[in-house]
C-alpha cells in the first residue's frame, strides 16, 4: 500500500509521505533528497571561496608558501583522522541497518571522538600562528587561510553537534521508529562525506601548493 | 495487466484500501467533533512557532507586505528630497537631527536611505512575499500534499528571516547610520564605511540561510509530494515558476553568502579581501595589508544578484499565468514552451552576471561573450510575454480586479524588458550605464511589473485564505490610480537616463551642466507621483486589513463557497482556510488532466477540475463506462 | 528615432559618439515595434474577447505559428545588433590609437570627491608617483625628485583637450571606485583602485565660448561616498592653438606644487 493513504489528515503531529520511505517513482526518501540538495548549495558556497582563492593568487605578485608557514605534519595527521571518521559513520550506519543499536552508538562515539580531535588540532595549529604574529590581516594568504578553515572548522562542529544529539536524546527515535533513525544518521554521514571531502581540497590547496 | 476496482466518494475516486482508510479517518474526526476539537495546539505552536505552511505563508505575507511599505515610506523621504533639494521637510524629522537637521535630508542620509530602500524591497519585501508567503501557502496545496516536505524547516526559515529583517531595521540606529553604500556595497567604499554596514552583512547572512532552507524545502516538496497522477507537465505554471525559482536560490545566494563572510572579515578581522594595496582615503594611508582585489566583491555579487532578479519576476509571471488562464476561461497558450523558457530562463541567468559589469574595464571577448548570453537571456522572457499575450486570444475575459492587476503586469513588465537591450548591448551601456535609464529599466519590472502581479495575487487568493473576498470597488480605485501615478513615477526616468542624470544622486542632479534642466523639470513632478501611489495604496491597506480581521473574527462569506472562481487546480479542490496542522485536504486528491481545462469541447462542465476523475471519455483498457459508483480502471 | 532620442540626450562632441547614438536609435526601433505591435494586439484582444462580446471561450485559440516567427525575427535582429554593431563598436573602444597618432595623453586619479589630472608635461612622460608623498598640496604624491615629475601639470577638477586630437587617459583611483564619465563625449569608465584603465576618444566640437549651453563636464556616475552627487570637474575642449597657449600657461608640478 503506497504511503498516499498513510498520509491522512488529524493527527496532532501529521506525518509527511516518504519521510521514511523512498517514493517509487523518484527512488528517495525527502530527507534524502534534501541532503543532497543541501550539499549542493555548500558546493557553491566553498566553490565561491576556492575561485576567490584562485583570483587572488593569480592577482598576486608574491604569494606565501603554505608548506612553508604551516604545519604539514599536523594537517596530514588530521587529513586522517577526518578519513578514519568518515569510515566510522558509515559503520555506524551499517550496523544500525542491521538493528544493532549498541554498535551504532559505539561508531557514532568514535566518530565524534575523531572531530574533537580534529578541532584540537587546528587549535594547536592556530594558537601556533598566533605566536608567530601570524593573523588574518597580515596578509591574504594567512587571511583567506584562516576564513576557509576557520569556516570548514564551523561545519565540522556543527556536525559534532549533531552527532551529539542523536547519540543522546535523538536516539529515543529508535524505539519508535527505528528507520527513520538510521536514515537520520545515514543524511548526516552524507554531510559528514562532504565536511571530510571539503578538507581533502583545502589541504593541498592551502598546506602543500 | 491487473484491473482494480475503485469506488467514488463524492468526486474522488479512491481504491477499495484508500477508502476504508478515509473512512477510518472520517470516524475518527466526527468522533472528536462530537467531544470538542481534540488535540488543540497551544497558542504559541498553533500562530507563532506554526510548522503549518498555510499559516507561515501568511506570517511570511504581512510582513513582507509590512516591509514593502516601509520601503516605500524610505523612498517617499527620498523622493521629497529629489524633487525638492534641500527643502525642509516636517516628516524628515523622523531621521533625527543627526540625519536631517532642521527637516534637510543629509547626503549621508540620502545614501542611507538609498542602500536601505534598495535591500529591504528587493530581500525584505518581494522575495520573502513571492516565495515565502504565495509559494509556501500555494505550492503544497496546488500539488495536492499535506504541507511541506520538511514543515519544521519551513518555520526555521520564516524564523531565520524575521531576526534578518530586524538586524537591518536595527541598524538604523546604530550610531554613523546604518549601511550607505547601495544594496551593491560596492568595496572599498562599503569596507571603510560606518558600522552600521556590518549589520548589513549579518542581516543578510540571516536572510541568504532563510532562503536557503526555504528552497530546499521547495524543491523536495516539489518532486517528492506531487499528489498522485500528477506529472510535471501537469503542474500549474505558477508550480514550475516556483520550482525554477527555489533552485536560482539553492544555488545563487551561497556566492554572496562567500561575499558575506569575506567583507565581514575586511571590515572585522582587518584582512583585505576586496583592497587593493596603497589606498589612501580622505589624506590617510590606509595600514591594510592589500593586494585584495575590488572587483572581486562585484562579481561574487552580481552572480547571486542577476539570477535575484528573475527570483523577483518568475513567481509573478507564475501569479500571473494562473490568474489569465482562470479569467479568460481557456488554457494557457503554448503551456509546454512557457515551461521549457522558464527552465532556459533558469539555467541562463547564471552566465550573464556582468552585464552589470561592463565599465570596469572589460575586454572584447568577455564583453562579447556576456552581450551575447544577455541577448540570449531576453528570449526566453519574449516567449513567456508572448505566450501570455496569446493567450488572450479567443479568451472569455473576465475583468475581475485581480485580472486587471495581471493584465497591467504584461505591458509594464514587456517595458522593463524592452528597455534592458539597450544596457545589455555593452556599447550603448556605456552612456546609460548607472544612470536613472538603469533605475527606470528595473524598476519597470519589479514595481508595476512584480508589485503589480503581487497584488493580483493577493486579490485572487484571498478568498481561498480568508472566507472572504475583497472588496471589489476599493480593489478597482487602487488598481487605476496605481496605474496611472506609478508611471507617472518611472516614465521620466528613460529621459533622465538618456540626458546622462547618474542614479544616487542627493540632488537629483541639479549640480551637474547637463542633468540641471531635465532634472528640474521632472523631478518635482515625479514625486508628486510618488506621493499619490502612496495615497492610492490606503484603499489597499483599508481592504487588506478589514477583511482579514473579519475573517479573523470568524465572519465569513458563507456564499462564496470553495471555488469562488470557478478555477481547475488543486488549491481550490481543498476546503476555504484550510484547517491549521491537520493537512490541507480531507484525502490527498488524485489528478486526472492538466492543470488549464477550461472551455473544454464538448465537456459538461464549463470548466473541469484537476482531480475530477475522468468520466465523459473511456478510460484506457475499459470499455464505455457507465457513471456508476463502482468502475473499472487499469492500474 | 535618432532625432528623437537626441532631443533628451547632451550634444554629441566625440568621434565614436554618433555611432553610439545610432546604435541606441536602432535598438530603441526595434522596442518601440515590439511595444506597439503587441500593444495593439493587446488593446484589440482586450476589446474583442472581453467576456461581454464573447461569452464562450474556446478552447484551443490560436492555431496559427504567428508568435514563433515574431520570437525568431526579436533574436534574428538581436544578433544583427550585437555582432553587426556592438561587439565591433566594443572592439574599438577598447583599443588604444598607436603612437603614430601622437594622442594627447594624461592619467586622471580619482578621489572622494574631485578629480586629479596629470600631464606629462614637455618630456611626455609621468613622473613617479609614491603615496608617501601624498599631501593636500600634493594630492597624487607626485616625487619632484623624479625629473620627469618637474614638468608634468597637475590639474584639479580643470580638463583641458584638443580638438580632433585623440585623448588617451589612464584612469584610476585612489580611495574608492568612482566612474568617470564625460556625457559629452558618450565616455564612461569605472575608476578603480588598485587598477590603471586606459579609454580613449577624439572630440570633434569646442566649447571656447564658455556660454552656459558650452558648458561640458566631468560627472562621476559610481556612488562614492556622500560628495558623490557634487563630484564634478569642468572640461574644456580648445582649437589647436589654444590648446598651446594653455599649455604653455599651465603651470608644471615644480612651481605648482613645490617642494
Ligand atoms: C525582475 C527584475 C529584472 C528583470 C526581469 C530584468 C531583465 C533584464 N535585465 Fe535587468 N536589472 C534589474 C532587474 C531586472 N532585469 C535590476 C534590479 C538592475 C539594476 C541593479 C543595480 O545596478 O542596482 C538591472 C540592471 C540591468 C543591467 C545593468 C545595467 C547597468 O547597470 O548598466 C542590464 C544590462 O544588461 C540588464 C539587462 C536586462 C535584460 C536584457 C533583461 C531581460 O531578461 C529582459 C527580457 C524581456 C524582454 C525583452 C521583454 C519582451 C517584451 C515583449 C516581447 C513584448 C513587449 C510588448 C508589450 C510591452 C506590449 N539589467
Ligand atoms: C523589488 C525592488 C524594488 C521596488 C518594488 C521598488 C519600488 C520603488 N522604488 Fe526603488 N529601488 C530598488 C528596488 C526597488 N524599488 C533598488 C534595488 C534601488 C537601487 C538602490 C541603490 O541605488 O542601491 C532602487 C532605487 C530607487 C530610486 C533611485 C534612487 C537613487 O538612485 O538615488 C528611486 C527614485 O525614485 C526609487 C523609487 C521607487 C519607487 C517610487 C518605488 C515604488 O514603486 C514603490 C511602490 C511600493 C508599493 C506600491 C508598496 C505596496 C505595498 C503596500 C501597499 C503594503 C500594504 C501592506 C499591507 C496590506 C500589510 N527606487
Ligand atoms: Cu565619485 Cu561618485
Ligand atoms: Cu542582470
Amino acid at each position: 500500500m503506497d504511503a498516499h493513504a498513510h498520509a491522512s489528515v488529524g493527527h496532532a503531529e501529521l506525518e509527511i509521505p516518504y519521510n521514511v520511505h523512498p517514493r517509487p517513482d523518484t527512488g528517495v526518501y525527502n530527507g534524502k533528497l534534501g541532503i543532497w540538495l543541501f550539499l549542493a548549495s555548500e558546493v557553491m558556497l566553498f566553490g565561491a571561496l576556492f575561485s576567490s582563492l584562485i583570483l587572488l593568487r593569480t592577482g598576486a605578485e608574491t604569494w606565501p608558501r603554505g608548506d612553508v608557514l604551516l604545519n604539514v605534519k599536523l594537517a596530514t595527521v588530521n587529513t586522517f583522522i577526518l578519513i578514519l571518521s568518515s569510515v566510522t559513520v558509515v559503520m555506524a550506519w551499517s550496523h544500525l541497518r542491521l538493528g544493532d543499536l549498541k554498535k551504532g552508538r559505539i561508531y557514532i562515539s568514535v566518530t565524534i571522538l575523531c572531530a574533537l580531535i580534529f578541532l584540537v588540532n587546528k587549535g594547536f595549529e592556530y594558537a601556533h600562528e598566533f605566536e608567530h604574529h601570524n593573523f588574518p590581516k597580515t596578509n591574504n594568504f594567512f587571511a583567506i587561510y584562516f576564513t576557509m578553515t576557520g569556516l570548514h572548522g564551523l561545519h565540522i562542529l556543527g556536525g559534532v553537534i549533531v552527532f551529539l544529539y542523536f547519540l543522546g536524546p535523538g536516539a529515543k527515535m529508535w524505539v519508535t521508529e527505528p528507520e527513520r533513525y538510521t536514515n537520520r544518521i545515514e543524511i548526516v554521514g552524507l554531510y559528514w562525506h562532504f565536511v571530510d571531502l571539503v578538507w581533502i581540497f583545502l589541504f593541498p590547496v592551502l598546506y602543500l601548493m | 495487466m491487473a484491473l482494480r476496482r475503485q469506488i467514488r466518494v463524492g468526486s474522488q475516486w479512491m481504491y477499495a484500501d484508500e477508502a476504508r482508510q478515509a473512512l477510518r479517518e472520517a470516524m475518527r474526526v466526527m468522533k472528536e467533533e462530537e467531544h470538542g476539537h481534540g488535540h488543540q495546539l497551544p497558542f504559541l505552536r498553533r500562530y507563532v512557532f506554526s510548522t503549518d505552511h498555510k499559516w507561515i505563508g501568511i506570517q511570511y505575507g504581512v510582513t513582507a507586505l509590512l516591509f514593502l511599505l516601509l520601503g516605500f515610506c524610505l523612498m517617499i523621504l527620498m523622493r521629497l528630497q529629489l524633487g525638492w533639494p534641500g527643502t525642509a521637510f516636517g516628516v524628515m524629522k523622523v531621521l533625527g537631527e543627526s540625519r536631517a537637521p532642521g527637516g534637510v535630508l543629509l547626503p549621508e542620509a540620502y545614501n542611507q536611505l538609498g542602500a536601505m530602500h534598495g535591500t529591504i524591497m528587493i530581500f525584505l519585501g518581494i522575495v520573502p512575499l513571492a516565495v515565502g508567503a504565495f509559494g509556501n501557502y500555494l505550492v503544497p496545496l496546488q500539488i495536492g500534499a499535506p504541507d511541506m516536505a520538511f514543515p519544521k524547516l519551513n518555520m526555521a526559515s520564516y524564523w531565520c528571516y524575521l531576526p534578518g529583517g530586524m538586524i537591518m531595521l536595527a541598524s538604523l540606529l546604530v550610531p554613523g547610520g546604518t549601511a550607505q553604500s547601495g544594496w551593491t556595497s560596492y568595496p572599498p567604499l562599503s569596507v571603510i564605511a560606518s558600522a552600521g554596514q556590518t549589520w548589513w552583512l549579518v542581516g543578510m547572512v540571516f536572510l541568504i540561510t532563510s532562503s536557503l532552507l526555504g528552497s530546499v524545502n521547495f524543491i523536495v516538496t516539489i518532486i517528492q509530494l506531487r499528489a498522485k497522477g500528477l506529472s510535471y507537465m501537469r503542474f500549474p505554471f505558477f508550480v514550475h515558476a516556483q520550482f525554477v525559482t527555489s533552485f536560482l536560490l539553492l544555488l545563487a545566494f551561497p556566492p554572496l553568502e562567500a561575499a558575506a563572510v569575506l567583507q565581514l572579515m575586511d571590515r572585522v578581522a582587518g584582512t583585505s579581501f576586496f583592497m587593493p594595496s596603497g589606498l589612501v582615503v580622505s589624506g590617510q594611508v590606509l595600514t591594510n595589508a592589500g593586494g585584495g582585489n575590488p572587483l572581486l566583491w562585484q562579481h561574487l555579487f552580481w552572480f547571486l544578484a542577476h539570477p535575484e532578479v528573475y527570483v523577483l519576476i518568475l513567481p509573478a509571471m507564475g501569479i500571473v499565468a494562473e490568474i489569465i488562464a482562470n479569467n479568460t476561461r481557456k488554457p494557457l497558450w503554448g503551456y509546454k514552451s512557457m515551461v521549457f523558457a522558464t527552465v532556459f530562463l533558469g539555467f541562463m541567468s547564471f552566465v550573464v552576471w556582468a552585464h552589470h559589469m561592463f565599465l570596469t574595464g572589460m575586454g572584447t571577448t568577455i564583453s562579447a561573450f556576456f552581450q551575447t548570453t544577455t541577448m540570449i537571456i531576453s528570449i526566453p522572457s519574449v516567449i513567456i510575454l508572448s505566450s501570455l499575450f496569446i493567450s488572450l486570444w479567443g479568451g472569455a475575459i473576465r475583468f475581475t480586479t485581480p485580472m486587471l492587476f495581471a493584465l497591467a503586469f504584461l505591458p509594464m513588465f514587456g517595458i522593463g524588458g524592452l528597455t534592458g537591450l539597450p544596457l545589455g548591448l555593452a556599447a550603448t551601456d556605456i552612456h546609460l550605464h548607472d544612470t536613472y535609464y538603469v533605475i527606470g529599466h528595473f524598476h519597470y519590472v519589479v514595481a508595476p511589473g512584480t508589485i503589480f502581479a503581487m497584488f493580483a495575487g493577493v486579490y485572487y487568493w484571498f478568498p481561498k485564505a480568508t472566507g472572504r473576498k475583497l472588496n471589489d470597488t476599493l480593489g478597482r480605485i487602487h488598481f487605476w490610480l496605481s496605474f496611472v501615478f506609478i508611471n507617472g513615477i518611472f516614465f521620466p526616468m528613460f529621459a533622465q537616463g538618456l540626458a546622462g542624470v547618474s542614479r544616487r544622486l542627493y540632488d537629483g542632479g541639479m549640480q551637474y551642466a547637463h542633468a540641471k534642466q531635465i532634472a528640474a523639470q521632472t523631478n518635482p513632478f515625479m514625486s508628486i507621483c510618488a506621493i499619490g501611489l502612496l495615497v492610492a495604496q490606503l484603499p489597499f491597506i483599508w481592504n487588506f486589513f478589514y477583511n482579514a480581521i473579519a475573517a479573523a473574527l470568524g465572519h465569513r462569506d458563507e456564499g462564496l463557497g470553495s471555488n469562488p472562481w470557478g478555477a481547475t487546480t488543486l488549491e481550490w479542490a481543498a476546503t476555504t482556510s484550510p484547517p491549521l496542522a491537520h493537512g490541507n485536504f480531507e484525502v490527498l486528491p488524485v489528478v486526472y488532466r492538466g492543470p488549464y481545462e477550461y472551455s473544454v469541447p464538448g465537456a459538461s462542465a464549463e470548466f473541469i477540475p484537476q482531480n475530477e476523475p475522468t468520466v465523459a471519455e473511456p478510460p484506457r483498457g475499459g470499455g464505455l463506462l457507465p457513471t456508476t459508483a463502482v468502475a473499472m480502471r487499469e492500474n | 528615432m535618432e532625432k528623437f532620442l537626441a532631443q533628451y540626450m547632451p550634444i554629441d562632441a566625440s568621434e565614436h559618439g554618433p555611432y553610439l547614438d545610432r546604435l541606441s536609435a536602432n535598438v530603441h526601433w526595434l522596442m518601440l515595434v515590439l511595444f506597439v505591435g503587441w500593444g495593439l494586439y493587446f488593446l484589440y484582444a482586450l476589446w474583442r474577447f472581453s467576456a461581454r462580446r464573447n461569452p464562450k471561450a474556446s478552447y484551443h485559440g490560436v492555431q496559427s505559428h504567428f508568435s514563433t516567427y515574431t520570437e525568431a525575427g526579436v533574436a534574428v535582429v538581436e544578433v544583427i545588433l550585437l555582432v553587426g554593431f556592438s561587439i565591433p563598436m566594443w572592439y574599438r573602444w577598447t583599443h588604444v590609437p598607436p603612437a603614430s597618432s601622437h594622442p594627447l595623453e594624461m592619467r586622471i586619479v580619482a578621489e572622494q570627491f574631485a578629480w586629479n589630472i596629470q600631464y606629462p608635461g614637455p618630456d611626455g612622460v609621468f613622473g613617479r608617483r609614491d603615496i608617501k608623498l601624498v599631501t593636500s598640496s600634493n594630492p597624487l604624491g607626485l616625487d619632484l625628485k623624479d625629473p620627469h615629475a618637474k614638468d608634468d601639470i597637475v590639474t584639479l577638477n580643470d580638463l583641458h583637450l584638443e580638438v580632433n586630437r585623440p585623448v588617451v587617459i589612464h584612469v584610476t583611483s585612489k580611495d574608492v571606485i568612482h566612474s568617470f564619465k564625460l556625457p559629452v563625449m558618450r565616455v564612461e569608465q569605472d575608476a578603480i583602485p588598485g587598477e590603471e584603465i586606459t579609454i580613449h576618444f577624439t572630440p570633434v566640437l569646442t566649447n571656447e565660448s564658455g556660454a552656459e549651453g558650452d558648458k561640458w563636464e566631468i560627472a562621476c556616475a559610481q556612488l562614492c561616498g556622500l560628495g558623490h552627487y557634487r563630484m564634478r570637474g569642468q572640461m574644456f575642449v580648445h582649437s589647436k592653438d589654444t590648446f598651446k597657449k594653455w599649455l604653455a600657461s599651465a603651470p608644471p608640478a615644480q612651481t605648482s606644487i613645490g617642494s
